[in-house]
């Protein structure tokens, strides 16, 4: 049995999130070509990657790389590690639980200084008038 | 040493390019996690998006070693991730005609985006004394 298995998924997701994260690379070795149209160029290109969607797709990417970079692992265990096989199942079990856990503070330094700067700056600013 | 098989014949057991692809995702992957959550690190915890200006890249690109950093990010994950796109290739597209097609696409892309980003970092030289903001706000 593979069809419908963890095996199945944890390939899939691979693949999936390895496609994602190559198109992402493109886009980003183009956004730091601007780079050699000077300060003004290169700044707008990067206030993109401030907006509130682009954080939110920053996140989904972040996922994506700690997902790949697990189950990687978890892939290499498999190869050279005399118990990989057998534990194969439990390790993508642990491969989703760290892609979970290492979500939750990035969430919070991904969309922190967009959510919660501009109350805070709110908050501090001294009113002169 | 490297074999490219020509689907002729039979299969080589070890030693192909196929088995220096599969080393090479592993030994790429190892070095590409710590490259990987380093440049993560500092570009959305120590430092936030909206402050990685121009500004910010002139000073990080004064000390040589962030561009061999960045190259190696740039060499490392282009090599690995287009490595994968060429087995997602081979494995849907059946017609012989369209994977060589469609391969030669990917190699045509994997030489121009290693050429755009290797002048990219090669060439930055910081305008003189028109660094821009330091950080962003909209």
């Amino acid at each position: 049995m593979y069809k419908g298995q963890s095996g199945m998924w944890s390939w899939l997701l691979h693949r999936i999130t390895g496609l994602g994260i190559l198109l992402f690379l493109f886009i980003h070795i183009v956004d730091i070509s601007l780079l050699g149209f000077g300060p003004q160029v290169y700044n707008d290109g990067i206030l993109l990657f401030d907006s509130i969607i682009v954080r939110l797709l920053s996140l989904a990417l972040i996922g994506a790389i700690v997902l790949h970079a697990t189950n990687g692992v978890r892939i290499m265990l498999i190869d050279f590690w005399s118990k990989g096989v057998r534990y194969q199942r439990s390790m993508f079990v642990v491969v989703v639980a760290i892609t979970i856990i290492a979500f939750i503070p990035t969430v919070y330094f991904v969309l922190a200084p967009k959510l919660f700067a501009p109350v805070v700056a709110w908050f501090f600013t001294i009113k002169t008038h | 040493m490297l074999r490219v098989s020509n689907g002729l014949g039979q299969r080589p057991s070890s030693g192909g390019f196929e088995t220096a692809s599969w080393y090479f995702f592993r030994i790429s992957g190892i070095l590409l996690i710590f490259l990987v959550i380093i440049h993560l690190i500092i570009m959305h915890v120590s430092n936030d998006v909206a402050c990685t200006t121009y500004q910010f890249v002139t000073f990080r690109y004064a000390n040589p070693f962030w561009r061999l950093y960045d190259w190696l990010l740039l060499t490392l994950a282009l090599t690995h991730g287009m490595n994968g796109l060429r087995i997602v290739i081979d494995d849907y597209v059946s017609s012989a005609r369209s994977r060589v097609l469609l391969l030669s696409l990917a190699a045509v892309l994997l030489v121009t985006f290693f050429m755009l980003g290797t002048i990219t970092l090669i060439n930055f030289q910081p305008v003189a004394g028109a660094h821009g903001a330091t950080c962003l706000h909209s």
